[in-house]
């Protein structure tokens, strides 16, 4: 993978001008490769991690397994495509083992998110079962520790 | 001071007493009284140990692993380290008589320099280098004896300078490639040429390559493979600098049976073993840490990239150096001695870098900046020693 997508995926804010720096580049190449990642659908966005339990928000999260009836022609994907529509769902994936999708879901409240299995999602065409269960506080997120890096002290001048 | 009662006699040994203190202790006291320092002067990775590694010592502490391990060291860990060397340096130890665990490469270097020095024997090593050669050279009564490197040759030692120094009496050398404050490292070819003069003049090596995972471009050549050399070679190595282990003080001395077991005479009498819980750790990261070396390695090169960009475009020429995480760029241009230098900076804008001069004359009007903290450290350092450069002319 090409660095510069590495350190973009860590910390998207950085400038071209540091980047280019720490990857021996000149700017405007830098420029150009981000623009061609944007074109190429390969960057799909920028986004912050944010530490919802030191937000005012009720926000509700849930995974919810799966199970669905694979059609002839298409397998999973016209189900998946179409669960994927919907708003609350703000991932899915495709697994192996004991049931087919995992779907993460966020609401605004419990309630939402109940209606939504109930009403949108097991009554779909082709899901034969639905296992919901709600997350109820948050360790880490996209490799990011909620309470910050680990401190640890270093002197500050060492041999 | 607090009036202390004098005795009549001076009690410390007169070869202590000429030890200057550290230039690097003095810089430091500055430094712990000021708030909202951004340090370069760490000389030690700005990586935690990797968790897996910290588990494996939690695991060995549960376990009721805190006795003695024999001299040597736990013998699974030696063989994990022979293995490692075999496949990473080319060069082959026996696990039973050739390997010593020591409470780092500092016990390491002192237990080597123990076992061969005679009192006069004439130790080389090159200069700028690690602050503890010439005081570990005369606190065991060698004379230590530095041959300068040059900028204009990346630091590199060169074999015709070892020639030239080599006397009678020069029983060993000292290298330390890649190098700490330089960052310097040596091609094959320069090892090679090394090595030869180190056989015609019938010199033993010390090489101290804890920092050789750390090595940007190129292979790592250690002295200790060529042909001929492990006879002549005392291999030293640790877990400091590769897997962020510097707390855990552990490294190792590798050498023919005959020179182990010479530092084992002094190793079990003085250190008796490393810590066992340090030593479960050190198992754990041979076996399972490759992973984080190549990760952390890919850290401090963007990280060197981009201060040794900054150090350039501030005025202050800097070589890029291709190994440990060290720029060592030269601020002859503003006029100012390297502590002058330092202490300008530190009090003007808040930032530490080390003073050449910590390590040795021939680092003066050359100042250490490590870029092994994280990067918001770098940015916020480029910019402020851009400004107090500016503000020099």
């Amino acid at each position: 993978m090409d660095p510069l997508l590495k350190l973009l995926e860590e910390h998207a804010l950085r400038t071209p001008v540091d980047l280019s720096k720490m990857l021996n580049l000149p700017a405007d190449e830098v420029q150009r490769r981000i623009k061609q990642y944007e074109d190429d659908k390969i960057i799909l966005g920028y986004k912050a991690v944010i530490n919802d339990d030191k937000v005012d928000t009720d926000l509700v999260k849930a995974v919810i397994e799966v199970k669905i009836q694979p059609e002839r022609e298409g397998g999973f994907d016209r189900v998946a495509k179409r669960i994927a529509r919907f708003d609350e769902v703000t991932s899915l994936f495709l697994m192996s083992g004991g049931y087919d999708l995992l779907i993460f879901v966020e609401g605004h409240s419990l309630r939402q998110v109940a209606q939504f299995v109930a009403e949108k999602l097991a009554t779909l065409d082709g899901v034969t079962s639905t296992g919901t269960h709600f997350m109820l506080k948050t360790y880490k997120e996209q490799g990011v520790m909620m309470d910050g890096p680990e401190e640890y002290e270093r002197l500050k001048i060492s041999p | 001071m607090p009036s202390e009662r004098q005795t009549k006699r001076d009690f410390v040994a007169e070869h202590v007493r000429s030890i200057p203190r550290s230039g690097i202790r003095d810089f430091f006291d500055i430094v712990q009284s000021m708030d909202n320092v951004v340090s370069l002067g760490i000389g030690e990775p700005g990586f935690v140990t990797p968790w897996h590694i910290r588990e494996a010592a939690i695991f060995a502490l549960e376990h009721g692993k805190t006795g003695y391990t024999s001299n040597f060291g736990l013998l699974k860990l030696r063989r994990a380290i022979c293995a490692y060397l075999k496949e990473h340096f080319y060069v082959e130890y026996d696990p039973n008589t050739e390997v010593l665990v020591t409470v780092g490469v500092s016990e390491a270097l002192d237990i080597a320099l123990r076992a061969i020095v005679n009192p006069g024997d004439e130790i080389l090593y090159h200069e700028p280098c690690y602050v503890s050669y010439h005081p570990s050279v005369r606190l065991v009564h060698g004379a230590g004896k530095a041959i300068r490197t040059r900028a204009e040759n990346r630091f590199a030692l060169t074999a015709e300078d070892i020639a030239k120094s080599v006397t009678p009496r020069s029983k060993a050398i000292v290298l330390n490639f890649p190098s700490n404050p330089t960052g310097a490292t040596l091609t094959r070819e320069e090892v090679e040429k090394i090595a030869r003069v180190c056989v015609d003049n019938d010199l033993l090596v010390i090489t101290d390559e804890i920092y050789s995972e750390l090595t940007y471009s190129g292979q790592h050549s250690s002295i200790a493979a060529l042909p001929g050399m492990k006879e002549r070679t005392i291999f030293l190595h640790g877990f400091s600098k590769a897997f962020a282990m510097t707390g855990f003080r552990i490294g190792y001395a590798c050498a023919p049976t005959a020179l182990t077991e010479a530092m084992l005479r002094v190793h079990q009498y003085s250190m008796l073993c490393a810590s066992i819980i340090s030593q479960e750790a050190a198992l754990e990261a041979l076996q399972k840490g490759m992973d984080d070396i190549a990760a952390m390695r890919e850290q401090y090169r963007l990280r060197r990239n981009f201060i040794v960009k900054s150090f350039n475009e501030i005025g202050l020429p800097c070589h890029m150096p291709n190994g440990a995480f060290y720029a060592f760029p030269s601020i002859r241009e503003t006029g100012l001695t390297s502590r002058e230098f330092a202490v300008q900076l530190l009090e003007q804008q808040r930032v530490a870098v080390v003073p050449g001069d910590a390590f040795g004359p021939g680092g003066e009007a050359y100042v250490r900046a490590s870029y092994c903290g994280p990067m918001s450290d770098m940015e916020k350092a480029a910019e402020r020693i851009a400004l107090f450069v500016r503000g020099l002319k």
